[in-house]
């Protein structure tokens, strides 16, 4: 084993590749305190100007609000039907299981801006049929994001699925369970963290989806992501700096304290 | 299968296959649809797709930066894979944060975070100039470069997750076996070790090659206009002039090629390695 741990070149070349993936994420610490009104960075003297702009624009905070409520729908819509086709998966292995599967993963294959423009003809057409589901609502962007997540909380739950010994559902099946006892009182609970990693992933996806939402919304509908959008594209407000500082530090925060607690709960039990 | 059995399972399965039937296949159609009646019904768009110069050299761009980007990807991502799966307990841990934490934040951040690394009054040539290293800034973003630098960050992530699957699934015994019979460390890692993991080197370049070929948001960002990709080029064809037909008939023909590529190369897709 110690033979093949990585060589001096190979550690190099990898803390390298590690800087190369962190440093954006750095870089945009110091211009979020630049006392100046474009992207540049502080000379001298540091600002919280972009800071309080996010608390005094209510913009920020209508976009944040926006975009939870979109992530929760979205991801609930995602996580259920993803959990319902992956039980009718594993349960039943219909013959077609590989072409089915292969099917609901559409939306993750066909280049983002091909669903987008697919996205904005569903829209477009439900607009003309009423006002609440549709181009520029907050049910419309909610479906639209559910249709591009769910492939991913579909490969999160099969492979959660996967993973469950077949024979306690045969015990159970046995002695006796009909469907719905199998699949909440001894599937489920034995995928629930597959149940509840599928719906956070697809809770942060939408959160941060922009190339779909870009073609369904304009004025209404803005995302979290659409105003930063919005920010990004002729002069750059380095409030999207500050925005961001606050984004990287939540996830990084979150993803430390989960790595950590799996390898120390992987060290107790090795 | 019983008969009520088969009822159950489309109990199960109908409300995805539903959802997504009405909500993707059926609008698709109705693109494929504008692609043949915009502007005027009949396959003048598709005509225009494989004879417009603009169209041929956005392709011929496309092509050319999905390939450096598949390539710096592989390489990078292969080293940082390897640390992940074969450091130490530490290495592994950090190796870890630097692969999640850039894949669980927003594409829109990260593209952001190289404007202020490379534009003209970003990081790198504020220092620069401050050495006095370079008077004039150089041109970092906004073109092709940093358009390739920000598809790579971005695309990294997705490629470690099959390398690393490859890696772990390795015998053990083999490179035993290697070492046993006398094989130094680069002979065992190059003739031994690498060849191994051949499949998810495949599976890792389809996807990277794939998503980049689709992407938008960061040349949109990075690119600033003058390094225009397929898929921007969709976008700016709906939203800035607007020629729907030559829009959806793009979409279309990118949809039949990367349905093409991925049926020749489909055993070497494994759907878990797209989420880690």
């Amino acid at each position: 084993m110690q033979s093949s741990r990585p060589g001096p070149v190979l550690l190099i070349i990898a803390t390298a590749v590690a800087l190369f993936l962190l440093m954006p994420l750095l870089a945009v610490v110091p211009v979020s305190f630049t006392p100046q009104r474009f992207l540049s960075m502080p000379t001298g003297t540091l600002s919280l100007r972009h800071y309080q702009a996010l608390i005094d624009n209510p913009a920020w905070g209508q976009s944040v609000l926006l975009s939870l409520r979109i992530g929760i729908l979205s991801s609930a819509i995602a996580t259920v039907l993803a959990t319902l086709f992956g039980l009718g998966i594993w349960m039943f292995q219909p013959r077609f299981s590989a072409l089915l599967i292969g099917f609901v993963l559409l939306p993750l294959i066909v280049p983002p801006v091909v669903s987008a423009m697919t996205l904005y003809f569903l829209m477009t057409t439900l607009s003309a049929f009423n006002s609440f589901i549709g181009y520029d609502t907050w049910i419309g962007v909610a479906l639209a994001h559910a249709v591009m997540i769910t492939p991913f909380a579909v490969v999160l739950i099969l492979v959660a699925l996967f993973q469950v010994d077949r024979r306690i559902d045969l015990a159970a099946r046995g002695l006796g369970a009909d469907l719905t006892t199998r699949a909440f009182r001894i599937i489920i609970p034995n995928i629930k963290f597959g149940i509840a990693t599928a719906a956070l992933l697809s809770f942060v996806l939408s959160w941060e989806e922009i190339g779909v939402t870009l073609f369904i919304t304009s004025v209404n509908a803005i995302t979290l992501p659409r105003l930063m959008w919005m920010g990004l594209r002729d002069n750059i407000d380095p409030a999207i700096a500050a925005i961001s500082v606050l984004l990287i530090i939540v996830t990084a925060v979150i993803l430390a304290l989960r790595i950590f607690i799996e390898r120390r709960g992987t060290s107790e039990t090795k | 299968m019983g008969k009520s059995a088969t009822s159950r399972t489309i109990l199960l399965l109908a409300p995805l296959l539903l959802f997504l039937g009405l909500a993707y296949v059926v609008p698709f159609l109705g693109v494929v649809r504008w692609s043949v009646t915009l502007p005027e019904p009949g396959l003048g768009q598709y005509r225009a797709v494989l004879t417009d110069p603009l169209v041929q050299s956005v392709f011929i761009r496309t092509l050319r930066i999905c390939l450096i980007v598949t390539a710096a990807v592989l390489a990078m991502a292969y080293a940082i894979a390897y640390v992940w799966v074969r450091g130490t307990p530490t290495q592994r841990m950090l190796a870890e944060f630097c692969i999640l934490v850039p894949f669980w934040i927003s594409v829109l951040t990260r593209a952001f975070g190289w404007l202020a690394l490379l534009s003209n009054r970003g990081l790198i040539n504020t220092w620069l100039q401050a050495a006095g290293i370079i008077s004039e800034p150089l041109a970092l973003a906004r073109n092709e470069f940093g358009v390739i630098v920000g598809m790579t960050h971005f695309l990294i992530p997705f490629a470690v997750f099959p390398i690393a699957s490859a890696m772990r699934a390795i015998d053990e015994r083999v490179l035993l076996a290697a070492r046993g019979m006398g094989a130094s460390r680069s002979r065992i890692f190059w003739s031994v070790f690498v060849p191994l993991t051949y499949g998810g080197l495949i599976g890792a370049a389809l996807i990277v090659f794939v998503f980049a070929l689709g992407f938008f948001v960061t040349p949109a960002i990075l690119g600033g206009g003058r390094s225009v990709m397929v898929a921007e080029l969709v976008y700016l064809r709906i939203f800035q002039s607007p020629d729907w037909g030559l829009g959806a008939a793009i979409s279309v023909v990118l949809v039949l090629f990367i349905g093409i590529l991925l049926a020749l190369m489909r055993r070497f897709i494994k759907p878990a390695h797209l989420v880690g």
